[in-house]
């Protein structure tokens, strides 16, 4: 799967390691927008090896800490309904609500199930005619095109009890939004891959053309990330501001057209509350009319309440990349990964976590 | 019910001189030596497994508990919940697997309880076992005793157990040939200190894995821990399942695993001896303890970069994508 692993590891990277610290003249701020880089970073211990003036932040892709808490409160009703399985992703048990988590609705005998694959959650609708399972959908475009397929199997199979509570996000909307806000001093961002997968090269350009911010879509090996920040390095000292691609052996210019046909012909942009940046304007996936009879929000009449965040949490401002975990004053103290208060502590991909688990590096 | 399940099952599958007694205690004879002392209490969801079971397990793990502590199991004893409508067919293969673990271990099991509770107040079978030992003269293990300079073994690869037991609840839709490592080591740690009589720490990284066990013996002696991701054995398998769930294999639990930390100049004979047990085939040094950074384990990845190694916080849940 590795074609680094053919080679001799360390070697490649000390050799990119070089090259990146000799064109790291002057300090720069590189964002990683994926938790699944920063926790790729964090795991391979780059930030170890990389010169004191590259700062790695960590961005608004990690779709457990983006949703906000007025989602979470939405999805947790819902699974308090004695006739409802609610079915979700690992990571959003500890992610706090208003007043609860999946996990403690869990422990009062509310149905929560941790699916790993969409089609699960209709195949335990099939198996459970006299439950209505909702399938709470987090996630970005990596996640849609197998949640589109999920909803259009559960229509192929005729189970009227199976329903989808949409909270999907898309990444350009939100970068744009970052970067519109022009609030975070950011130098260069590594995109993600996974997402590229899908949306391909083209949707980022606006980062460089606009905002005159070099990109890099980038794998997720330790040695994809050194080559990433290198060719992110490399812009910086020409002057250049383009979105290139490191992660060509997954990553077409175009992207994965029949995945997008499956995510349009099921979903429509809308806009979206995030996490730390607020309402964005067709940041969000919602269900096509055709699909209204199996739209939870919309079967259960579930208005999107907006929650405020918990008190002293710096989440928000940690997912922008304005401050990093240690800022935060609960961070390690009231919030922990066993007891977490703000949604970047909980997910195994938010930048707290991973400050939390790895970050006291000698 | 249970006099009836002591004369017909446990009795016949556990029969030794000190069980058959069927006093109310078990008398042992006087010891010369320390006496290492031990309990734990068995829960695990599904009750079968491949490699495994509750049974199995329940032996193993005490059993390693003592063996871990350097000392020679004498007796256990077998407390067993049973929740009304488990099977006896179910029950019998428990015992007939604990009986089997028993004799690989070379102990007995001396003295048993047995409680049936209602549909619903217990999940089918929980059992609780307690172990008596003897530390022999001249041994001295424990999680304090590390120094720095000491090299750290692992007997074989990590997180086979977690992984399968993961796989056998089916939660996942995960299938796969990965069996638990569950296996009593007092056999091998008998090979270990006839090698070598100056082993420092032992401990077998159950709940919490390798990483947790490193971060407890770094604190409790107050050294460094550093070790080499690339020299860590982890099954291909077990690391494409972890990659696909978001794991870290670091803190996956194993229940036929130990990790040594012996002085520097016994290390070889240890692996050697290790290495012809078949528990320890596939031992391996993997790090070493310094005197820098007490209290910490330092992971040393095939990049050449660092990261801290903290003990488990909570249970690790897949992730999204």
């Amino acid at each position: 799967m590795n074609p680094h692993k053919r080679h001799d590891e360390g070697k490649l990277a000390s050799l990119l390691i070089k090259e990146i610290t000799a064109l790291a003249d002057h300090p720069v701020r590189l964002m990683e927008v994926c938790g699944t880089h920063t926790i790729a970073i964090f795991r391979s211990g780059i930030k170890s090896l990389l010169a004191d003036s590259i700062e790695l932040i960590s961005g608004p892709g990690c779709p457990v800490c983006v949703t906000p808490t007025g989602e979470m409160d939405r999805a947790i009703s819902l699974s308090q309904r004695p006739e409802v399985i609610l079915t979700t992703f690992g990571d959003l048990m500890r992610v706090p609500g208003s007043s609860s988590s999946f996990q403690q609705e869990r422990t009062t005998g509310s149905a929560i199930r941790v699916i790993l694959s969409p089609l699960d959650a209709v195949q335990i609708a099939q198996e459970n005619p006299d439950k209505t399972v909702v399938f709470f959908a987090v996630g970005f475009e990596t996640t849609s095109p197998a949640i589109a397929a999920a909803v259009q199997e559960a229509r192929r199979r005729g189970l009227a009890n199976f329903h989808l509570l949409s909270s999907q996000r898309l990444v350009p909307p939100a970068l744009k939004a970052l970067l519109s806000s022009r609030k975070a001093a950011i130098d260069g961002f590594i995109l993600p891959g996974h997402v590229s997968v899908i949306i391909g090269r083209l949707p980022y350009l606006f980062v460089a053309d606009e905002f005159g911010i070099p990109g890099v879509i980038t794998g997720f090996e330790p040695l994809d990330i050194l080559e990433g920040i290198y060719m992110l390095m490399r812009q910086k000292k020409e002057g250049r501001a383009a979105i290139e691609i490191q992660y060509s052996r997954a990553v077409k210019e175009e992207g994965n057209e029949r995945a997008r046909a499956v995510m349009e012909e099921v979903f429509v942009p809308a806009d979206a509350c995030w996490r730390g940046l607020g309402t964005i304007p067709e940041s969000g996936l919602m269900l096509r009319e055709e699909f209204a009879a199996l739209d939870a929000a919309r079967v259960f009449d579930l208005p999107y309440v907006e929650a405020g965040e918990p008190a002293g949490c710096l989440c928000s401002e940690v997912l922008q990349g304005l401050r990093r975990p240690p800022d935060c004053p609960l961070f390690g103290k009231r919030c922990t990964p066993v007891d977490p208060i703000g949604a970047c502590m909980v997910s195994t991909e938010g930048s707290c976590a991973a400050y939390y688990k790895y970050g006291g590096v000698a | 019910m249970s006099h009836d399940l002591v004369q017909e099952l446990f009795i016949p599958f556990f029969a030794n001189d000190l069980l058959n007694c069927l006093d109310d205690s078990a008398v042992i004879p006087p010891q010369a030596q320390r006496i290492a002392f031990t309990t734990d209490a068995y829960v695990v969801k599904p009750l079968f497994f491949p490699g495994g079971d509750i049974g199995r397990l329940a032996i193993c793990g005490t059993v390693n508990d003592l063996a871990m502590a350097g000392a020679r199991p004498i007796g256990l004893s077998a407390s067993f919940i049973l929740e009304e409508g488990l099977s006896l067919e179910d029950l019998k293969r428990v015992v007939v697997s604990m009986k089997q673990a028993a004799q690989e271990a070379g102990i007995q099991v001396v003295a048993g309880d047995t409680k049936v509770v209602e549909h619903g107040a217990a999940q089918g079978l929980y059992i609780t076992t307690s172990g008596l030992g003897i530390i022999p003269e001249g041994v001295a293990i424990g999680g304090a005793r590390a120094e720095p300079g000491d090299a750290i073994i692992v007997s074989g690869p990590l997180g086979d157990h977690e992984i399968a037991v993961l796989m056998a609840r089916g939660e996942f839709s995960l299938q796969g040939g990965i069996e638990s490592d569950c296996a009593p080591l007092n056999g091998l740690v008998e090979a270990m200190v006839a090698a070598s009589q100056t082993i420092h720490c032992l401990r077998d990284p159950t709940r919490g894995g390798m990483a947790t066990v490193l971060w407890e013996i770094a604190n409790a002696s107050r050294v460094g821990v550093m070790v080499e991701e690339e020299k860590i054995p982890i099954r291909a398998e077990v690391k494409a399942v972890c990659d696909l769930l978001g794991f870290d294999p670091y803190y996956l639990a194993n229940e036929g695993r130990l990790i040594a930390f012996v002085p520097e100049g016994e290390a070889k004979m240890v692996l050697r001896a290790m290495q012809t047990h078949p528990l320890g085939r596939e031992a391996t040094v993997i790090g070493r303890v310094v005197a820098e950074h007490p209290g910490k384990v330092l992971l040393k990845t095939p990049i050449g970069g660092h990261r801290l190694l903290e003990p488990l916080s909570g249970e690790q849940f897949p992730r999204i994508c």
